[in-house]
């Protein structure tokens, strides 16, 4: 399979950082990071490629977590199952919220408003609801085994996120390559042409959503494993949703390796800014955010990966003026 | 004759107080062209938009092959082989020729190989070979109107919808394209157009429906169709068929 290559090299790159000595503090800084590149990778498939904007991402984010959380501790599954029921879970939420915005013709900011509010409902919801522990939480017994999906090593758990980072990248590059991702874009680009063409543009949305759920409630699902604890706030707070959105933005959309681009750049420049200013300033991570986010979008609006590839055509290319007097 | 591939039955469409087309019916004959003129907001743009599924007739009904469709969605539409331009062009900006092309010939190759190979092919054909490259919000007016061409014609359609295809271009770009319709014509497929470039309507159409403030006045012939006192009032004003007929007698 072509264009597969570049994101085995970069995983294989990736694998060995465990194995240079490097320490507990930036293999913990490197799995939030790749946990925010996953949550990423799930809003670009509908976001980038589909140019459906949610900003209710952390939907999914937090059924996954709960989902996973609830399974093994209220009902003793096991956590390799309950992890795969929490991605199945987000992928159906993903379903009902698509099947009802997609269907009554949401767009635009209506769809960026509906996808939040759904996302403050389920907050509140199980901000209350007994089974989520409600305001307390849930708390994941410690039980440092791998059929308990939880590690000793930290290793273990960075080649863990970075496995899930991997199948992500792939399904994303099968998505672009397939019919089913020329549709998406097609719609992006202009839903009413694209329905000309035969494009069922309702159901290309809605299978978008879908996967876009999945893997971002895999991040969610990753998060517990992680942290082994969750609360409303944690799993459905709008802190994920903006995640979410922010780092594909700011690595490019509608790119293969945009989320994880800028997942690891918005992180490290959140770190450093923490390093700088001398210790834990609340919230000045959500500064640094900000910054890059006014900055990208008014030098690159199509991130940094879409930047580099108009400077490589740029240099190849002849200027537009010269073109134009040729054709 | 033979049983028409389009047939629209009484069809009708109200925009709130403002019946913008009023129980219309016409046919298209597999294989031909059929071409449908009229002033400025006479209703065309919006009988392709009823026959093409983006409106549904608010009485009326459109058979297809046979089978009556009326109300389909567009999508389902373009499947059973019903093909539409637009009148404003809608290339999909950000992507490039091939890629635009490539929306459409999906519709009948699900393989992204044979896919490709297919828009390379119909891109050929639409003197758009040089182009495919290119981001399609770079092409001049002509090409464009080329590529929303192109983009249909990737669908392998039975039927084509053209909603002034010829409209904006400049006579040496028209002289072009004209024998690209006649061509598709000859490949068996049936072509409907909607168009205000009457030399060209008079040499390529068979068959002329004239529609004015979203009524049937005339069809027929080109012949008969320019000779029809009505059809020149209708572009004209009241009044002017007599005029001009007493201009002629002097």
């Amino acid at each position: 399979m072509k264009g597969l290559a570049p994101i085995f090299a970069v995983i294989v790159v990736m694998a060995t950082v465990p194995l240079l000595g490097v320490s507990n503090v930036t293999l913990n800084f490197l799995v939030v990071a790749l946990m925010t590149a996953l949550a990423g990778q799930g809003w670009n498939v509908l976001g980038g490629y589909g140019g459906q904007y949610s900003f209710g991402h952390a939907a999914f984010f937090g059924t996954g977590a709960y989902v996973t959380a609830v399974l093994q501790v209220r009902y003793g599954v096991n956590a390799w199952i309950a992890f795969g029921l929490g991605i199945a879970g987000g992928a159906i939420v993903a379903a009902v919220v698509g099947g009802l915005t997609f269907r009554s013709g949401l767009r635009g900011a209506y769809f960026a408003l509906v996808t939040l509010a759904f996302a403050e409902v389920l907050r509140i919801s199980a901000s209350v609801a007994p089974i989520t522990g409600a305001g307390v939480g849930t708390l994941v017994k410690l039980d440092l085994h791998a059929a308990a999906l939880q590690f000793q090593n930290r290793a273990a758990f960075y080649w863990t996120i970075l496995t899930l980072v991997a199948i992500a990248l792939i399904v994303t590059r099968l998505v672009e390559r397939s019919r089913f991702g020329v549709w998406l874009i097609a719609v992006r680009e202009n839903e009413a042409a694209a329905t000309a063409l035969g494009v069922n543009a309702t159901a290309v949305k809605l299978t978008a959503m879908v996967i876009s759920g999945a893997i971002t409630a895999a991040a969610g699902c990753f998060y517990v494993q992680y942290f082994l604890f969750i609360d409303s706030g944690l799993a459905y707070g709008t802190w994920i949703s903006i995640e979410a959105l922010l780092t594909p933005i700011i690595g490019g959309v509608g790119t293969v390796f945009g989320p994880l681009v800028g997942a690891l750049l918005v992180r490290g420049l959140g770190q450093a800014a923490q390093l700088v200013a001398g210790g834990d300033v609340p919230g000045l991570d959500l500064v640094v955010y900000g910054c890059v986010l006014v900055l990208i979008i008014w030098f690159a609006p199509r991130g940094l990966i879409g930047a580099m590839a108009q400077l490589r055509t740029r240099s190849v290319r002849p200027a537009p003026l010269a073109r134009a007097g040729h054709g | 004759m033979a049983e028409p591939l389009l047939r629209v039955e009484r069809v009708s469409r109200r925009f709130g107080g403002l019946l913008a087309v009023n129980d219309v019916s016409l046919t298209a004959q597999q294989g031909r062209i059929t071409a449908l003129i009229g002033p400025n907001g006479a209703g065309k743009t919006t009988l392709f938009a009823l026959i093409s599924g983006f409106l549904r007739p608010s009485y009326g009904a459109i058979r297809y092959g046979g089978a009556d469709v009326t109300g389909e969605p567009p999508y389902r539409l373009a499947r059973r082989g019903i093909a539409r331009t637009f009148q404003i062009v809608q290339p999909f900006a950000g992507l490039t020729v091939r890629e635009n092309i490539l929306v459409g010939a999906h519709l009948r190759h699900p393989a992204r190989a044979t896919a490709i190979v297919a828009a390379e092919q119909v891109g050929r054909e639409l003197g758009l070979d040089a182009m495919l490259n290119r981001p399609a919000d770079t092409l001049t007016v002509a090409g464009r109107k080329r590529l929303e061409l192109a983009k249909a014609l990737a669908t392998e359609p039975k039927l084509l919808l053209l909603d002034e295809v010829l409209a904006g271009l400049n006579p040496s770009e028209i002289r072009d394209i004209v024998p690209i319709i006649r061509a598709l014509c000859r490949r068996g497929i049936t072509i409907v157009m909607i168009e205000h470039v009457m030399q060209a309507v008079m040499s390529l159409a068979e068959h002329i429906f004239v529609l004015a403030e979203g009524r049937i006045i005339a069809e027929g012939t080109p012949a008969q169709v320019a000779a029809d006192p009505g059809v020149v009032e209708a572009y004209l004003g009241h009044g002017a068929a007599t005029r001009l007929g007493g201009a002629h007698a002097d």
